[in-house]
């Protein structure tokens, strides 16, 4: 496969979110705004990216029945170095993200990758493919929170549109499945044209 | 691809090794972003001070127990050269209708409001977050509130208070929240 | 008293699966069947219980007293990757059938927020040991009620006229939403 595929794979054909359909909890719990959607997505993005790379460069070295949980170790200090960063940098987004930042580690798409790509591939290739997949999970994020915040707060990246409040459901937790379940019907369609 | 075979000892040896380079990294890391961390926490407290006092130059910091409640609360003493600008006591209340709500209170020496902020709350979007200021008037009212018109009530429950319409639970919690903040103050102007 | 209220707060007005958004992959993958749901709501409340136990005590013994934490994360997943591992075996050996059913849903109880989040949200809410043991109990079971409910709905939704573009999931996640709405209605209740 030629090397831009592994990057574009992830955005489109194989989505994690619209078509892979992993990584429900975050795409739903964070999305009340397109920031918030994009924050957690670059920092999924970070993990993957990272996690890909270290599990790639140690494949070799990790005994086949031991290697879920090395992975999990190897996920789960990435994904405590960007909760540490985040606090310190960006400590507004770290408050927003709240408790959905630990829980990169259980996302099944940086597990997901780790074992069906990074440990059978080499580094750069691993590279691309978490860059891919990151991306386009950041992608599905962000639009699903800015629909959220269009139709729900009558903003879009904090910048007010309309004066007072817009259709309040979609900033709640029902309107977050109802609009990601019409989204991926839209792009089922889509998919399909 | 010829991987390590699944020893008992290999297995063993490499989980140590990936395990103690990932908590020997993440020290690293941590005592890195330690500092950052705590600035970042201290810079949030200082806005939410500055938005309820009149500028001041530095803060004492006290915990104090209020006469109601179960949690501590915090009162800042706020002094600008060696004057008293005022207190600003972060305070709580437990009646909200999503929960805990917390508040940061601005008072004047003479015990009068000088203005309010909502640190965090869980009330429901389009009713009861209406406490914060960016969603509605709610909080104006209590700005140059004086001290006699404590305790503080709505207007359903006798007191000079509007609540939020629709919003009783939240606004009710509210004020709870404020009178907490203004009975730990006069406890300690009375200590003094 | 304050049991109470935490035992109708997490199955019914902050529902881990309708309000907090965790336990969402199983949610959708598991509740084709009423069976299925409940055998794999069982295993949760099981492992949720055993994990948040133990993580408590880590964190409260080893993590706080030493500074450690900056670990809280790894230990805790590693911790919830053993116990599922235990769960395993021991229903392997105990109820095959039950074991044949879950097939690939029993090893993803490890990534699933739900326990994970709890693990987490117990300290953050300053809980003591008691009093997070029975928010993990009762979140589990309204996990369990969540999934229960919705494989009972999903079994009609088979049956009926669904549109082709929202068959699946689509559909699955607007009932959801459906539900979460109802379950908001559980709000005043504490």
């Amino acid at each position: 496969m030629n090397r831009l595929a592994y990057l574009t794979r992830g955005l489109l054909r194989n989505n994690p979110v619209f078509v892979l359909l992993l990584g429900m909890c975050p795409t739903l719990g964070v999305t009340t705004s397109a920031i918030n959607g994009l924050g957690m997505g670059l920092a999924t993005t970070f993990v993957l990216v990272t996690s890909n790379v270290a599990i790639s460069l140690v494949k070799n070295v990790i005994p086949d029945k031991v290697r879920i949980p090395a992975f999990i170790v190897i996920i789960a200090s990435f994904v405590t170095v960007v909760d540490l960063v985040m606090a310190g940098y960006a400590p507004a987004l770290h408050e927003q993200l709240g408790i959905f930042i630990p829980l990169i580690v259980v996302n099944c798409i940086v597990l997901g990758r780790a074992e069906a790509f990074a440990s059978k591939n080499r580094v750069f290739n691993s590279l691309l493919d978490g860059l891919g997949m990151g991306l386009g999970f950041a992608f599905a994020l962000t639009l699903l929170g800015s629909i959220r915040e269009v139709l729900g707060s009558g903003a879009f990246f904090g910048m007010k549109f309309i004066q007072g409040d817009a259709i309040l459901l979609f900033v709640l937790a029902p309107g977050a499945f109802i609009a990601l379940g019409y989204l991926i019907a839209l792009i089922n369609k889509l998919r399909k044209v | 691809m010829a991987k390590l075979e699944s020893s008992f000892r290999n297995m063993v040896v490499v989980l140590l090794v990936i395990t103690l380079v990932a908590s020997l990294s993440l020290a690293a890391v941590y005592n890195v972003t330690k500092q950052p961390i705590e600035a970042a926490r201290q810079a949030k407290k200082e806005k939410a001070i500055k938005l309820v006092l009149p500028p001041f130059e530095h803060l004492v910091e006290e915990e104090m127990q209020p006469p109601t409640g179960k949690d501590p609360v915090v009162v800042y003493t706020a002094l600008l050269a060696d004057t008293l600008v005022g207190y600003a006591v972060e305070t709580y209340s437990d009646n909200g209708f999503g929960g805990r709500i917390q508040l940061m209170i601005g008072f004047l020496p003479d015990l009068s409001i000088y203005n309010t902020a909502v640190l965090k709350h869980a009330e429901t979007p389009g009713l009861g977050d209406k406490m914060d200021s960016l969603k509605s008037n709610f909080p104006l009212q209590f700005k140059k509130m004086e001290a006699e018109s404590f305790p503080l009530a709505v207007k359903k429950d006798g007191g000079g208070v509007d609540a939020i319409t629709a919003a009783t639970i939240s606004s009710r919690a509210f004020l709870d929240g404020v009178n907490r903040a203004y009975e730990t103050l006069k406890v300690k102007g009375d200590k003094q | 008293m304050e049991y109470i209220i935490i035992i109708i707060s997490a199955i019914f007005v902050n529902n881990i699966i309708f309000a907090q958004f965790l336990g969402i992959c199983p949610f959708l993958g598991v509740s084709g069947k009423l069976s299925t749901s409940v055998g794999m709501g069982g295993a949760v409340i099981f492992v949720m219980t055993l994990a948040t136990i133990v993580t408590y005590l880590i964190y409260q013994f080893i993590l706080m007293p030493f500074g450690l934490g900056f670990l809280q994360t790894i230990s805790y997943i590693l911790v919830i990757a053993a116990l599922v591992q235990m769960v395993e075996i021991i229903l392997k050996k105990v109820s095959p059938a039950l074991y044949q059913a879950l097939g690939i849903f029993l090893p993803l109880i490890t990534t699933n927020c739900a326990v994970l989040g709890v693990a987490i949200l117990v300290i953050q809410k300053d809980f003591n040991l008691m009093q997070s043991v029975v928010y993990a109990v009762a979140t589990s079971i309204g996990f369990t009620l969540a999934l229960a409910i919705f494989a009972g709905i999903r079994e009609h939704l088979e049956l009926m006229g669904v549109p082709k573009g929202m068959r699946g999931v689509p559909i699955a996640l607007v009932v959801a939403g459906l539900l979460s709405l109802a379950f908001m209605g559980f709000a005043g209740l504490v």
